[in-house]
């Protein structure tokens, strides 16, 4: 029993990382109002932007033991935050400059991005003139999965707590930040003014326009990351087409199940990657079975939807002007 | 003391076709209160937005201490140190006192405690009362204004501009108000307050501009003026301001309110026992502040307010049965025979549908009618297109959205539509609510007129003078209980105002 | 500009005039609006044409050829073509009466594969047992209890809580999907596939009949049919009229007697029987199978579909003619010129960005500021008058 804990957590949590990226940043783009369901599409772009930076630096290469560790990972890292960065711009751009629906922006944004990742994923696949459909960029993986120092020495604490990549350590200090960040600075303050009453937020002098613009680019960066790492260590540099799935949705499902909170988060998100998991750890369950527990993330999220709409406190509730434009001239 | 704070030069501004400021010249003194008069509609609320930076003008200058200065936002606003206080208050419902009032502050470190200190400091020396961590939510509206004034002085606002601030206060409110206005002033403060009220313009301010229909029209010392002076300024011709009140005749009781109760959502008690009687043939004013439980006893009557306890009769005046009209919704009490109309304060959002064209409108009323599955536009349109032609609406057709007709306009075909049912009730809230003086007139005459057919008029006004000229019973209640019933040929304003007010503790004199 | 920044130069550091404001318009002539989309889809299509240059080297117009080539290019293309309007065309009729009472129902692709899902269950048990005619009765009422079913959960909640519908319909896809994915496995066939596989092959029990030799005419006629119906009872219905009130102003809905809860029900479990309705037709008219994707996406770009014609059913056939067209375009191009598939998507999605963006234009018209420039015309524009200005 205890040992089989002991491997399902780690499990749960390396599923359950991408989804903190992108509830993360889900969840500083919705504080400013701006509801993005290109989240899945964003995800996509930022894992294959890493690859296409990894993929270079690694044809670059004379041979595969020149790899610099500190390149190895900050040109993938930032190559994927330009992708994303820039899809952050799109959807900036079309609703808040052009205050767009941000229901269907955010769903062509989804569209465009899972296309843009499978067809850049099989470009790339063509380019190695590989057999099988997919990249394996294992080289720079290895720098990505690298865990702390003593993983394996401290038995079952080292495994729980010692035994991943550095961007899983990324993911919880990033989503601590933001929680930081929007509750006990001047600035979430007023991403929150933003969020919830932007005529508000703009008589008080603060930049509506810019700040969700800012917030929706950072959103969208980590979010990316979450992307980035699910090649990068969850895949072990393995890019396949659709291989990154559903995650995206989880993602916003994961914003509702936390509540806004970025730290209940990090909970959250090993809940959330081990009620996806479960099922490999309940013993004789047929393939099909499985299926349907694969259905228990989106289950428990709509429990909690609907318990705090009954609960109907104020604390719990979206951000006031989620999914609406803002017009200072609105009569 | 003549020193120019603020000056304005041939400000314009237009939204699509509709001029609201048309070549604006005004001047604001250091240390003075500068009343900007004007009835609704005429620009007042768009030329303040504008040194405000919520609009940004067409055309014109704005001048500061004398050199020209562009505002293209609030925040370049409160860089020339100008605070606006807004009538619909600007305040996020989640946060608290203090994190509404530091919000948008850059610079000094954040500190929420410190921040505190500093805004007991400002409430002190003006004289406030204020909580700094209640949250906005659970406010009255009158402690929101205050957050809102203070927000204004914590940046260093030396001018401050506010709009309508006594629309939603009692008179013992306004004139705590004003005292900490006149402080300010003594201070060196200058302040604009947007008004309509002629008798708020006289007893506060030093100077009176006055606006008619987006144009300037002049700026006069108050102690120069009186009433009958700025009514014509601020109207244009000379208009009596008499409302023929007939004596009510045959009168009947028509609707009888007994003992009824509330509660909100929140499941706070918004009506405690309130009784009253309707007649036939009279107009029964309800006075009180705004959020009393104006809305809620109109709401109840028509059906879409669900009640703890009492009950509602209407008396039927074919046979005098009666029938309870408590938890009925709105299509039940129809279907009873219920002649009932509302007007509710909420036009467009409740009484009409603004992407809807008038015909669509005149058919809230009557789409059910029929038991074919699909709409009649017929009738609708016969009905808008004598509404447009009786009540002088002007409109491209009847097929335009009501949203592009001016506010006069859109009042003007609810009314109608509400009266073209032949009511034996009618209900209006706040029915004059952002008209001008014209087109309020046409209202007034309008209930007038159902009062003299026998209909039982129950008018919800906030403007007592109005109140008292127009009704023949006022009904005032305070915080969800009737606190009297007072004639309306002998009501005094300030007894009124008190009954309003003052806590309930002597019981309800009848 | 350049003089009314020597102007402010000297006026202290008085900030810059703006270059242009935005303006709300009050309304633009429905020629105005269509030509300002039609331009932006223009556009599209250049970026479009010099986006697949750029990755196939093939010149702009020959690849718009190759576009028309693909959706029109035979006829078995032609009637996929029209087969995939129909599927596409009937998923956005579903979803457009919710969006005009303003309730986001972006569940649709769940209520398609329920409704799928319930169709192919009657094919597998009934199929052999009952008469055609109660076959296909059994059928089609199934589907559409099916999806309506999944439809109306969420308009439950919202009408009894205000839960979000947004988040609750979406959610309510990836319950559906994994249903159907539980089935697949449960039905599989032959053993150890993981698939389906074609529904009585032999017997051809449940499949829709061939109609003048078209295998998917039927499906056409059947959307065709849907959407005229919908544009009647949209537009000229008493429920209809009841869902574009409620959908502009629940308070005027309450007002006026209409029982908001039981509109908004009654419209999703609509909704969601017209999402059984094309679960149905994808199943019994043209798979004759069932898979997780079934269908294919359709519920999200339905809702593309619906918004862009701006909730009228008319011109819903021409906004998924675009889209299906950009769609098989792109794919036959990405064949010809060995790209991969999801090529479409992408350019699908340029397509979109574009039509999504021009609506600004539609709604609001840019105001350059020239005040300052006029201002100083009429002052000659000499510096003694901008400093005489200045003085006053």
């Amino acid at each position: 029993m205890f040992s089989s804990i002991i491997s399902f957590i780690p499990r749960a949590v390396v599923q359950g990382i991408p989804l903190l990226f992108g509830s993360t940043g889900e969840m500083l783009t919705e504080k400013s109002g701006n509801l993005n369901l290109g989240i899945p599409g964003i995800m996509y772009v930022g894992g294959i932007s890493g690859v296409i930076g990894a993929f270079l630096y690694e044809e670059s290469l004379s041979s595969p033991d020149a790899i610099n560790g500190f390149l190895a990972i900050m040109i993938p890292l930032l190559s994927s935050a330009l992708g994303s960065l820039i899809m952050g711009l799109i959807y900036s751009f079309l609703t808040t400059t052009l205050r767009a629906n941000q229901n269907v922006t955010g769903l062509a944004m989804t569209t465009f991005g899972v296309g843009f990742g499978n067809f850049f994923g099989a470009s790339i696949v063509k380019l190695t003139g590989s057999d099988i459909p997919s990249v394996a960029l294992t080289n720079t993986s290895q720098f990505f999965k690298a865990s702390l120092p003593f993983a394996d020495d401290l038995g079952w604490f080292g495994k729980i707590f010692l035994s991943y990549g550095f961007m899983t350590y990324l993911a919880i200090v990033v989503a601590i930040a933001a929680a930081f960040f929007l509750k006990r600075t001047r600035g979430g303050l007023h991403l929150r003014a933003v969020g919830e009453n932007p005529a508000t937020a703009d008589a008080a002098g603060i930049s509506v326009e810019k700040s969700k613009y800012m917030a929706t680019c950072i959103g969208s960066i980590i979010a990316g990351l979450g992307g980035l790492y699910y090649v990068m260590d969850y895949a072990c540099g393995v890019w396949s087409n659709e291989g990154f799935g559903d995650r995206g949705w989880l993602a916003i499902a994961l914003v509702i199940f936390a509540l806004w909170n970025p730290d209940i988060g990090i909970f959250g998100s090993i809940i959330f990657g081990g009620l996806y998991i479960v099922y490999l750890f309940i013993p004789g369950l047929a393939l099909k079975t499985q299926e349907l527990f694969k259905m228990l993330p989106y289950l428990v999220t709509i429990v909690v939807l609907v318990i705090t709409s009954m609960r109907k406190k104020r604390e719990y509730q979206p951000p006031q002007s989620l999914g609406l434009a803002y017009f200072r001239e609105e009569r | 003391m003549s020193e120019a704070a603020i000056e304005l030069r041939g400000i314009t501004k237009t939204f699509g076709s509709v001029i609201a400021n048309k070549d604006v010249n005004l001047t604001v003194r250091r240390g003075e209160i500068l009343a900007i008069l004007g009835e609704n509609g005429s620009g007042k609320t768009t030329l303040m937005n504008m040194i405000s930076g919520i609009y940004y003008p067409d055309e014109g200058q704005i001048l500061i201490d004398g050199s020209e200065v562009v505002i293209r936002s609030p925040k370049d606003a409160y860089k020339y140190k100008i605070g606006m206080i807004h009538q619909h208050f600007k305040l996020v419902d989640v946060f608290t006192a203090t994190q509404n009032i530091i919000l948008g502050i850059n610079g000094d470190k954040y500190n929420v405690k410190t921040a505190s200190e500093e805004i007991k400091k400002i409430s002190d020396k003006y004289g406030f009362i204020i909580e700094p961590e209640k949250k906005i939510y659970n406010m009255s509206v009158s402690e929101k204004q205050t957050v809102e004034i203070i927000k204004a002085l914590y940046r260093g606002a030396d001018i401050l501009i506010l709009d309508e601030p006594t629309a939603v206060l009692t008179p013992q409110e306004t004139d705590k108000l004003f005292e900490v206005l006149r402080r300010m002033r003594e201070d060196g403060k200058s302040i604009i307050i947007i008004t309509h009220k002629l008798h708020e313009v006289l007893s506060i301010s030093d100077r009176v501009s006055v606006l008619r229909k987006g144009e300037y029209i002049a700026t006069v010392n108050t102690a120069e003026t009186d009433e009958t002076a700025l009514t014509e300024m601020m109207v244009g011709k000379k208009v009596s301001l008499n409302i023929e009140r007939k004596d009510p005749e045959n009168t009947a009781d028509r609707l009888i309110v007994k003992n009824i109760s509330c509660k909100n959502a929140e499941g706070r008690t918004v009506l405690d026992n309130v009784s009253f009687t309707a007649k036939s043939g009279e107009i029964l004013g309800v006075a009180g502040i705004a959020g009393s439980g104006q809305r809620e006893i109109l709401e109840a009557v028509a059906g879409l307010q669900h009640l703890e306890s009492g009950e509602i009769l209407y008396v039927n005046p074919k046979n005098d049965e009666t029938v309870n009209l408590r938890d009925k919704t709105p299509t039940q009490i129809r279907d009873l025979g219920v002649r009932l109309s509302f007007v509710p304060e909420d036009r467009l959002g409740m009484g009409l549908v603004g992407n809807m064209d008038i015909i669509d409108n005149m058919m809230l009323r009557s789409y059910k009618k029929g038991h074919s599955a699909f709409l009649d536009r017929k009738q609708p349109k016969n009905l808008a297109e004598n509404i447009i032609k009786s009540l002088e609406v002007v409109t491209p057709g009847a097929t335009t959205p009501v949203r592009r007709l001016s506010g006069g306009n859109v009042q003007k075909v609810l009314v109608g539509r509400e009266i073209a049912s032949n009511p034996k009730v009618l209900m209006a809230a706040y029915p004059v609510r952002g008209l001008d003086i014209n087109s309020s007139y046409i209202i007034y005459n309008l209930l007038s007129k159902q009062k003299e057919n026998g209909v039982a008029v129950i008018f919800v006004g906030e403007d007592l003078d109005v109140l008292i000229e127009l009704c023949d019973r006022i009904m005032v209640i305070n915080s969800g209980r009737v606190s009297g019933i007072v004639d309306g040929r002998s009501a005094d304003k300030n007894e009124i105002g008190l009954m309003m007010t003052k806590t309930q503790e002597k019981g309800r004199e009848q | 500009m350049a003089k009314a920044n020597t102007a402010s130069a000297k006026t202290a550091k008085a900030p810059r005039e703006p270059l242009f404001h935005i303006v709300k318009r009050s309304s633009l002539p429905f020629y105005k609006s269509w030509l300002i989309r039609i331009i932006a889809i223009a556009i599209a299509l250049v970026v479009c044409g010099i986006l697949t240059f750029i990755l196939t080297g093939e010149n702009p117009i020959s690849v718009y050829g190759t576009m028309i080539e693909g959706a029109f290019g035979t006829e078995r293309k032609i009637w996929t073509l029209l087969q995939d309007i129909a599927m596409l065309l009937c998923v956005s009729l579903a979803v457009t009466p919710a969006f005009k009472m303003r309730f986001w129902n972006i569940g649709a692709e769940g209520q398609v594969l329920v409704g799928g899902l319930a169709c192919a269950a009657c094919m597998l048990w009934l199929g052999n047992v009952l008469p055609t005619a109660v076959l296909f009765i059994v059928m089609i009422i199934a589907s559409m209890a099916a999806g309506a079913i999944w439809a109306v959960i969420p308009a439950i909640f919202k009408a009894q809580w205000n839960t979000n519908e947004t988040l609750f319909t979406l959610m309510m896809n990836y319950v559906g999907i994994q249903i159907v994915s539980y089935f697949a496995m449960a039905w599989e066939s032959p053993k150890g596939s993981g698939k389906i596989g074609i529904i009585n092959q032999s017997s051809q029990a449940g499949w829709l009949p061939t109609i003048g030799g078209q295998k998917y005419l039927l499906n056409i006629i059947i959307v065709l049919a849907i959407t005229i119906i919908m544009y009647i009872y949209l537009k000229y219905s008493k429920h209809g009229y009841e869902i574009s009130v409620v959908g502009e102003s629940e308070n005027t809905a309450r007002y006026i007697g209409i029982n908001v809860k039981k509109v908004i029900i009654r419209t999703m479990l609509l909704s969601g029987a017209i999402c059984g309705i094309a679960g149905f037709l994808l199943v019994s008219g043209t798979n004759h199978t069932i898979s997780t994707s079934t269908a294919d996406n359709r519920g999200f770009t339905a809702i593309m579909v619906s918004w862009l014609a701006k909730f009228n059913p008319l011109v819903m056939i021409l906004t998924s003619f675009l889209l299906v067209f950009m769609d098989k375009g792109a794919s036959e191009i990405a064949t010809v010129y060995r790209i991969d598939q999801a090529f479409s998507d992408i350019i699908t999605g340029i397509l979109l960005f574009f039509i999504i963006g021009c609506e600004f234009f539609i709604n609001y018209k840019i105001v350059f500021n020239t005040k300052h420039k006029k201002a100083e015309i009429a002052a000659g524009a000499a510096d003694a008058a901008s400093s005489a200005k200045e003085a006053e």
